[in-house]
C-alpha cells in the first residue's frame, strides 16, 4: 500500500499556457462580459427595490443598456460623441504609455485645453468676426496649453528623475483650481458659471457632433501610423521596452521623453478643444469629468493599440450610458449602477489571467475512482 | 512495501513539466544513492534546473512521482523540501547583504526559543570545520567574495540538516583554485554519507568529481552512467545526440594593425566607486584579444566605456580608422573638414604628390574628391572619449558591441526579429517613416546563415531560446562589417553547437581584419580561442599574457593576485 497521507497534490496550481488562438481569446472575453452581466443582474435583483418587488422587470433591466445608447437617433449620436471624446483622450495618452511614462495627468492636460479654448471664445469671441479664425486661435491655444501641461513633468523627469505619476497627478489639481480662479475673474456676476457660448462653435454638418467624430477618427488612423511606422514611434517603443537598449543604440532618451510628452499633452489639448468647441461650448472645473482617468483604462484594455481603442472606448461608453439609464428607469442612485460598470470592467481585465494561465484543480474524487 | 534498495535516497519516476508550449521535462527517471556525488549533465535549456527545482519545491511537477527513501512524497514548497532533508544551492545566491553569515544561515529556521547567536555561530563553525570550509560567521555578506557567499549558501543548507544537497552550476563563478577547494569540501561531505547532485555542463568537472553521471537532453533523460566507465567524447555524444568535435581552430595573426588603444582609462560608477583603474592595452585588427577576470572585475564597465555608455573620468580611447592610401569621401567628411585637413598636409594624390587646395575653386575641389584623387597619407586617428554611441557612429567608427545583457541591452525582447535588426539602422534616410524592407532581408539572412530556430521573423525575440537570441544579436552586430567587435560573454547559456558557431564567427571576423575583444568566463575557451589575454582584477589590468603559452592556473592566479596580497 502506498502512503496515502503523504502524497497529496496541492488543491490549486497554475501553469502558463501556450499562446491561445485569437478566436479562443475573444470567446473568453465574451464569456467574461456575459458572466459579469449575469452577476450584475443578480446583484440588481437584491439591491434595486423596484426590481426585487417585480422580478419580471429583469428584461427591462438589461434592455436599459440598449435604450441608454441607441433608443433614438439623437441618443445614438450622443453615444458616438461620447465615444469620440473618450477615444480622443485615450489616443492622446497612448504615446506616453507606450514609452512607459505613466502620465495620469490627462485630466488636467485636457482641462487646460478646454480652458484655453473657451477662454479665448469668451473673452475675444465677440471681437473676432470670422468663426474660422476664432476656432483656429482656440485650437492653437488649446494645443499649446495642453503641451505645456504635459511637458513640465517630462522635463523634470528627464533632468532630475522625478516620479512622473505623482507629478502629473498634482498638475491635475493645479489645472482644476486654475479653472475655478479664471471663472471667478471672468464671470463678473459671481455665479462662477460660464454661459453656453454662441461663438467658437464647431460647424454643424450632418449633425452637430459629426465634425468632432470625424476629427477623432482621422486622429486614430494618423496615430496608428505614427506609432507603428514612423521613426519616432519606433523610438518610443524602444525607450518603453528598455532604456538600456535605447542608450546602447544611441537614442537620446531624455529628448524622446520630452518630445513624446509634448505630443501627448498637445493631443490632450486637442481633446480639450473638441470638448470646448465641439460639445460643451463652455468650461467648468468638471468639464472633463474623470474621462482623463477612464482613458487610461481604455488605452490599457486595448494594449495601447489605437485601432483596438475604438472597441474599448465604445465598450466603456456603452456600459456607462446603460448604467445611467438604469439609474433613471429604476430610480436608484447612479453610484449603485456605477458599481455594475466597475464589476464588468473587473471581469474584462480579470479574464486576461485565464488567457495567459491554466488553472489545475485537484480532482477530489480521483481516489474513489481509483478504488472503484 | 519498503523500497528494495535502502541505498536509494531519492527517486524520480516519469516527471514532466511544461511552461506554456515549452516542454521543460518529459518523463524523466532518475535516482540518487546514499553517499555519492551525481552529476546532472546537459546542455543549457535541457531542463536540469527545472527538474531540480521540482525536487526542491520551487515548481510542482505536472506529472510523475518523487520518492524520498522509498516513500512517495509531495513537495509543494522549499519548506516541504527541507522536511525531507533536501536543500538546493541556487546559481543566483539568495542572501541578505546587510546580515552576517550566521544571520543568513538561521534566517527562516523555525524555532520555539529565542535565537542565541553565540550558539548559532558555534554550530556554523562546527559544520565548517567538519567539512573543511573556511568561514567567519560574523562577517557581513557585502564584505564577502563570491566563493564565500557560496560557502554561506552551502552551510545554510547543512545547518537545516539536509542529507541531499543540490548545487546548480556551482563552479560558474569560481576561479580554478576555488573550484579545487569546493571539490575537496564536496568529497568530504560525500564521505560523511551525504548525497550530492551537481548540475553542470562542464565535462572535465564531471569527470573529476562525480561517481555517476545522469544526462538530460531536451528535457528527457538519456541515461545514467558510471563516471569511471565513460569519457568526455561519450558524454558529449549523449548530451548533444550526435558526435561533435570540440576543436577551436586558432589561425596565426597576420598583419596585425593597431586599431584601438586604451590609455590610462579610469572610471567611477554611479555610487562613486572606482570601477576602472588606469587601464592600458591595445587591440589589433586581425587578432582576438581576450579579457579574463572574476565576474565584476570591471569587464562590463570597460566595454561600456569604449562603446560610449560609461562616463570616464580619465584616459583616452584612441581609434585608428584604416584609411591609409584610401581616398577621402564626402560620406564622412564635410568640404570644410577636407579643406582643413588638406591645409595640414594629410592627403596625397594618385601620383603620390601632396595635395594642396590653395587657389582652387570649390567646384574643382569637389571634383577632385569625387574622382578619388584626394588620398589619405595615414590612418585617421580619433579619440572616442566622451562621445555618445550616436556620435561614435556618426564619426563613421564601425564599432560593434555584443553586450552581456542580451535582452536588456542588446535587443528588445518584445520586438520581433525585423524590428531588432532595425535598431542599428532605423535612422538611415530622411523619411519620417521607418523602412522595414532592409531589416527584413537582414533578419531572413541571419536566420538562414546562423541557423536561428524561430517560427518566423515576426516572432518576438524573447520567445526564442537563449542560443537563438544570441545568434540574432551577434548576426546583427557583425552585419555592419565592424572594425572593432566587442563581445561580452557571448556563449553564456548557449548549447555546445551554438557556442562553436559563435567561436567560428569570431574567428571569421578576426580573419577579416577586425579587432575582436572577447570577454569570457571559461578559461579553457579563452586559452583556446584568443591570441592575447588581458587579465583583469578589481578594475585593474593585472597582466597581458600570450594565450598560446600561458596556463590556466597562471591566469587564475593573476585574476586574484592583488586581493591576495591585500589580505
Amino acid at each position: 500500500m502506498e502512503n496515502q497521507n503523504k502524497k497529496r497534490e496541492p488543491l490549486l496550481h497554475i501553469t502558463k499556457r501556450a499562446v491561445m488562438p485569437v478566436w479562443q481569446q475573444a470567446l473568453i472575453r465574451a464569456g467574461a462580459i456575459l458572466s459579469a452581466m449575469i452577476l450584475c443582474g443578480v446583484l440588481a435583483f437584491i439591491l434595486i427595490p423596484k426590481l426585487s418587488a417585480n422580478p419580471s422587470r429583469i428584461g427591462e433591466f438589461y434592455s436599459c443598456f440598449f435604450k441608454g445608447n441607441f433608443k433614438t437617433v439623437e441618443i445614438t449620436w450622443a453615444f458616438f460623441k461620447d465615444v469620440a471624446v473618450l477615444l480622443c483622450i485615450s489616443l492622446a495618452i497612448t504615446p506616453a504609455f507606450r514609452m512607459k511614462f505613466w502620465n495620469i495627468g490627462a485630466e488636467g492636460q485636457v482641462l487646460v485645453g478646454v480652458l484655453a479654448a473657451e477662454g479665448i471664445a469668451y473673452l475675444y469671441g465677440s471681437r473676432i468676426q470670422s468663426n474660422f479664425v476664432l476656432l483656429l486661435l482656440m485650437l492653437v491655444a488649446a494645443i499649446v496649453s495642453g503641451a505645456l501641461w504635459g511637458v513640465i513633468p517630462a522635463v523634470f523627469k528627464a533632468k532630475w528623475g522625478t516620479n512622473e505619476t505623482l507629478f502629473t497627478l498634482m498638475m491635475n489639481y493645479v489645472a482644476t483650481y486654475l479653472v475655478i480662479y479664471c471663472l471667478s475673474k471672468w464671470i463678473t456676476s459671481g455665479s462662477m458659471v460660464m454661459p453656453k457660448l454662441q461663438v467658437g462653435v464647431l460647424p454643424s454638418f450632418v449633425n452637430q457632433y459629426f465634425s468632432t467624430i470625424l476629427l477623432v477618427l482621422t486622429l486614430t488612423v494618423v496615430l496608428y501610423f505614427y506609432l507603428n511606422y514612423s521613426k519616432h514611434g519606433y523610438e518610443i517603443s524602444v525607450v518603453g521596452e528598455s532604456e538600456n537598449t535605447a542608450k546602447y543604440i544611441g537614442i537620446d532618451v531624455k529628448k524622446v521623453i520630452i518630445r513624446t510628452m509634448i505630443l501627448s499633452g498637445a493631443l490632450c489639448g486637442f481633446a480639450g478643444f473638441l470638448i470646448g468647441a465641439g460639445v460643451n461650448n463652455s468650461v467648468s472645473d468638471t468639464s472633463v469629468g474623470g474621462r482623463g482617468f477612464t482613458a487610461i483604462m481604455v488605452s490599457w484594455l486595448a494594449k495601447f493599440s489605437p485601432l483596438f481603442m475604438l472597441l474599448t472606448s465604445a465598450l466603456i461608453v456603452f456600459l456607462d450610458r446603460g448604467a445611467s439609464e438604469i439609474a433613471s428607469v429604476f430610480d436608484v442612485t447612479g453610484a449603485l449602477t456605477d458599481i455594475f460598470v466597475g464589476l464588468t470592467l473587473f471581469f474584462v481585465i480579470g479574464c486576461e489571467f485565464f488567457i495567459n494561465y491554466r488553472l489545475h484543480i485537484r480532482n477530489i474524487f480521483k481516489k474513489e475512482e481509483k478504488a472503484a | 512495501m519498503q523500497a528494495q534498495n535502502n541505498d536509494i535516497v531519492l527517486e524520480l519516476r516519469g516527471i514532466s513539466k511544461t511552461f506554456g508550449s515549452i516542454r521543460a521535462n518529459h518523463d524523466v527517471n532518475f535516482d540518487l544513492r546514499r553517499g555519492e556525488i551525481l552529476s546532472l549533465l546537459g546542455e543549457n535549456g535541457s531542463g536540469k534546473t527545472t527538474l531540480m527545482n521540482m525536487v526542491s519545491g520551487i515548481y510542482y511537477p505536472d506529472a510523475g512521482q518523487i520518492l524520498v527513501n522509498g516513500e512517495e512524497v509531495s513537495i509543494a514548497s522549499p519548506h516541504d523540501a527541507f522536511k525531507y532533508k533536501i536543500g538546493m544551492i541556487h546559481q543566483h545566491f539568495k542572501l541578505v547583504d546587510i546580515f552576517t553569515a550566521a544571520e543568513n544561515i538561521v534566517l527562516g529556521v523555525e524555532s520555539e526559543e529565542k535565537f542565541n547567536m553565540n550558539e548559532v555561530n558555534k554550530r556554523v563553525l562546527e559544520i565548517s570545520e567538519k567539512y573543511g570550509f573556511h568561514i567567519d560567521p560574523t562577517k557581513k555578506i557585502y564584505d564577502m567574495s563570491v566563493s564565500e557567499k557560496q560557502t554561506v549558501e552551502i552551510i545554510k543548507v547543512l545547518y537545516r540538516g539536509a542529507d541531499i544537497l543540490i548545487l546548480d552550476e556551482p563552479t560558474a563563478v569560481l576561479t580554478p583554485q576555488e573550484v579545487q577547494k569546493l571539490f575537496a569540501v564536496l568529497r568530504n561531505m560525500r564521505n560523511d554519507g551525504k548525497s550530492i547532485i551537481i548540475i553542470t555542463h562542464k565535462l572535465h568537472e564531471v569527470l573529476a568529481l562525480s561517481d555517476r553521471v545522469s544526462v538530460l537532453r531536451k528535457g528527457e533523460s538519456i541515461g545514467t552512467v558510471n563516471t569511471k566507465e565513460t569519457s568526455e567524447s561519450k558524454l558529449t555524444e549523449m548530451m548533444v545526440g550526435k558526435k561533435v568535435t570540440l576543436n577551436i581552430d586558432r589561425s596565426d595573426v597576420t598583419n596585425a594593425e593597431e586599431r584601438l588603444a586604451i590609455q590610462n582609462l579610469t572610471a567611477f560608477n554611479q555610487e562613486g566607486v572606482k570601477v576602472l583603474d588606469d587601464i592600458n592595452f591595445t587591440a589589433f585588427g586581425g587578432e582576438i584579444l581576450g579579457i579574463a577576470g572574476i565576474a565584476g572585475s570591471g569587464q562590463r564597465e570597460l566595454l561600456e566605456a569604449i562603446a560610449g555608455l560609461q562616463p570616464i573620468s580619465d584616459g583616452q580611447i584612441i581609434f585608428h580608422r584604416p584609411k591609409k592610401n584610401l581616398p577621402v569621401t564626402f560620406f564622412h567628411k564635410s568640404l570644410f573638414e577636407i579643406k582643413e585637413m588638406a591645409k595640414e598636409g594629410k592627403f596625397h594624390d594618385k601620383e603620390g604628390k601632396p595635395v594642396s587646395f590653395v587657389g582652387k575653386t570649390t567646384s574643382t575641389i569637389v571634383k577632385e574628391v569625387n574622382d578619388g584623387n584626394v588620398i589619405f597619407n595615414d590612418d585617421e586617428i580619433m579619440n572616442l572619449r566622451d562621445k555618445t554611441p550616436l556620435q561614435i557612429r556618426e564619426l563613421g567608427v564601425r564599432l560593434s558591441f555584443v553586450p552581456e545583457d542580451r535582452l536588456g541591452m542588446g535587443l528588445v525582447g518584445n520586438m520581433n526579429l525585423t524590428d531588432n535588426m532595425m535598431l542599428r539602422s532605423y535612422r538611415k534616410g530622411k523619411s519620417v517613416f521607418v523602412n522595414r524592407k532592409n531589416p527584413e532581408n537582414l533578419a531572413t539572412k541571419v536566420v538562414h546563415d546562423l541557423e536561428v530556430v524561430t517560427p518566423s521573423i515576426k516572432t518576438p525575440v524573447r520567445r526564442l531560446s537563449g542560443g537563438n537570441v544570441q545568434k540574432v544579436l551577434v548576426g546583427r552586430e557583425i552585419a555592419s562589417a565592424p572594425k572593432v567587435l566587442m563581445a561580452a560573454y557571448p556563449v553564456r547559456g548557449l548549447d555546445i553547437n551554438s557556442s562553436y558557431l559563435i567561436y567560428n564567427l569570431l574567428n571569421e571576423q578576426k580573419k577579416n581584419g577586425t579587432a575582436v575583444i572577447f570577454v569570457g568566463e571559461d578559461l579553457d575557451v579563452l586559452l583556446a580561442l584568443c591570441d592575447r589575454i588581458v587579465v583583469m582584477n578589481s578594475g585593474c589590468v593585472s597582466e597581458i599574457v600570450d594565450a598560446r603559452s600561458v596556463t590556466k592556473e597562471e591566469v587564475g592566479f593573476l585574476m586574484t593576485k592583488n586581493t591576495k596580497e591585500a589580505e
